[in-house]
């Protein structure tokens, strides 16, 4: 899916680099002992390193560095046994320092890959530049007082983790995929919640264009902090066209950064820019040097999960399910977990529709998460298996499944409750069948003279005189027989 | 390496240190004089030495992720000018 502009001189394709901030999970702060915890009133989680006291010292938080390695790990990214923290200095008023603890020539984790799963079931391998570890700033709110701004210092110093990706993406879609395939793994690893609405993962998008078929860099601008996917993709979409129009006409684009605004949908130079790039990064003078031994890091990838890619990889092998289905059941680790238990001992498919499409459905429609579903992976796989074995036909395999979605309850109460269970016996179906084609030997003359459309009006009466619980196969091939004997 | 008045002036603000236009030429010399001095040091070869970042063998100390700081508020803010319901309050900054 290749995302062209069709400019006036020409065709241009855009080339992006994502660099994406994601809050780690941890429950102290990066150098300082004050809880991490997101939603206390304001202050009340501050130590004097975090309120850029004089004379304080930071120290490392043990976990926070397990956390950047074992993303790293999930990246296939290198990890660099020694790094060096250095101070990015520049001046707001919820940064109290005066400068960001940072990384800067030498991070955490190096080059790795982040791989893309297409809408059409390919993929694409798209580049990590690098993964460093750094501090957030505090939160300022402007809307509580006309002349004033007012800072909480709760966030200042919660630990980053900085994920930079390569110029790799080429459309607004692979980057709002890149956005949500890094979300997933994240969460697989649970080094961060991925919360964009709460700010716990934020990006920063990084635009330029250039005519199809050239392989320069053109000047980029980077647009800041940007709190969806979906606003990532518009914002890279109208700073494309913004480019376009520019070079089109003469002109020049300046290398700066940018605010997007949701509500106009376009960006606008910040004002305070011309300062913007000069942030005199050097050696943290408080800090030495981080640095751990293969064994750190062999703990770490111990205790990695299976990552998204690999369980796709599993789901399609194991279970035959294809690229599109086993991509969309193991984006988020609940629904992969809840799908494999569910699905045991039956056809995996079987299990994917009524996962994907039935139980998504009533997720979706109350808005709950999987894990508040009413009906659990064992009650659904129970069901699952009672449609197996011809206990239940797909009509009423519906009907108990709505019941389950109302009471909780598993599916061999309500077959028990309600007499559901479906009869495959073909004596009782024969019965039936003798019955109403005795009752309707006009019909059956009509079949037989070649109206064979009028065996769907036969099945349906032989459920609605066994009250739906024949086998619909069973039935019509019973019919069949004796329709055209 | 010697600095101009441009430069001195462009350090200045983004150190937010008020320097006046008269002192301008005579911060210039003494910065200089400052690098000219580090300068020296890079006269001396290194090229088998390892980069160090101190003159010790100490280890960068780690902390274990436990929570033993913060819910001191008033200490946080005792030297706030202008303390707001809890926030620091500063003069209105927004882009």
């Amino acid at each position: 899916m290749s995302y062209i502009i069709k400019g006036d001189t020409g065709e241009w394709e855009v080339v992006i680099g994502l660099e994406v901030h994601a809050q780690v999970i941890s429950k102290a702060k990066l150098f300082s002992g004050a809880s991490a915890d997101f939603g206390a009133e304001p202050n009340m989680q501050v130590s004097f390193i975090d309120a850029g006291m004089p004379g304080m010292l930071p120290v490392i938080n043990a976990h926070c560095v397990q956390q950047a390695v074992r993303t790293g790990l999930g990246l296939k990214a290198k990890i660099n046994k020694r790094s060096i923290f250095a101070r990015k200095n520049y001046f707001y008023a919820d940064m109290p320092q005066g400068y960001q603890i940072s990384q800067y020539d030498m991070p955490i984790v190096g080059e790795g890959i982040l791989v893309l799963d297409m809408p059409d079931g390919s993929t694409r391998s798209i580049g990590i530049e690098r993964l460093h570890l750094e501090q957030d700033a505090g939160k300022s709110v402007h809307d509580m007082h006309a002349t004033k701004s007012f800072i909480d210092l709760n966030r200042s110093g919660v630990a980053l983790m900085e994920i930079v990706s390569k110029p790799d993406l080429r459309s607004p879609e692979e980057a709002g995929l890149y956005l949500k395939k890094l979300r997933s793994i994240l969460r697989y690893l649970g080094t961060c919640d991925g919360n964009m609405e709460e700010g716990s993962m934020r990006c920063d998008a990084n635009v330029s264009v250039r005519p199809v078929g050239s392989t320069e860099l053109r000047t980029r601008c980077e647009i800041k902090n940007v709190n969806s996917v979906r606003f990532v993709m518009q914002a890279i979409e109208h700073e494309a066209m913004r480019h376009v129009d520019v070079w089109e006409s003469g002109g020049k684009i300046d290398q700066e950064t940018r605010l997007y605004d949701s509500n106009k949908n376009e960006t606008r130079a910040m004002r305070s820019k011309e300062m913007a790039h000069d942030y005199r990064y050097f050696p943290d003078p408080d800090l030495l040097p981080l640095e751990f031994d293969d064994a750190f890091i062999a703990g770490i990838t111990s205790t990695l999960p299976e990552l998204p890619d690999d369980k796709k990889a599993r789901f399609m092998k194991d279970h035959g399910l294809s690229a599109y289905d086993a991509g969309v059941l193991v984006a988020e680790q609940e629904n992969a977990l809840y799908f494999e238990e569910a699905a045991q001992g039956v056809d995996a498919k079987l299990a994917n529709n009524w996962v994907s499409t039935n139980l998504f459905g009533l997720l979706n429609a109350r808005g709950i998460p999987i894990t508040e579903s009413p009906i659990s992976a064992k009650n659904l796989g129970r069901l699952l298996q009672l449609i197996s074995d011809n206990t239940l036909s797909s009509r009423m395999a519906k009907d108990v499944f709505e019941t389950m979605a109302e009471t909780g309850k598993d599916a061999d109460a309500i077959v028990a409750e309600q007499g559901l269970k479906q009869i495959t016996d073909t004596g009782a179906i024969d019965t039936a069948i003798d019955q109403i084609m005795a009752e309707n030997a006009d019909k059956v003359e009509q079949y037989r003279s070649g109206k064979v459309q009028l065996m769907g009006w036969f099945v349906g009466q032989v459920m609605k005189a066994t009250q739906g619980k024949a086998n619909p196969g069973v039935c019509s091939e019973l019919l069949k027989k004796k329709l055209e004997s | 390496m010697s600095l101009d008045k441009a430069t001195v002036r462009r350090i200045a603000t983004l150190a937010r240190i008020e320097v006046p236009e008269a002192e301008l030429e005579a911060t210039a010399e003494t910065l200089s004089g400052i690098l000219k001095w580090i300068e020296q040091l890079a006269e001396v070869n290194t090229d088998a030495v390892a980069p160090m970042s101190g003159g010790t063998d100490l280890k960068l100390p780690w902390r274990s992720d436990k929570v033993t700081d913060g819910g001191q508020r008033d200490k946080v803010l005792a030297n706030a000018p202008d303390p707001q319901d809890g926030f620091f309050g500063v003069p209105k900054v927004v882009e």
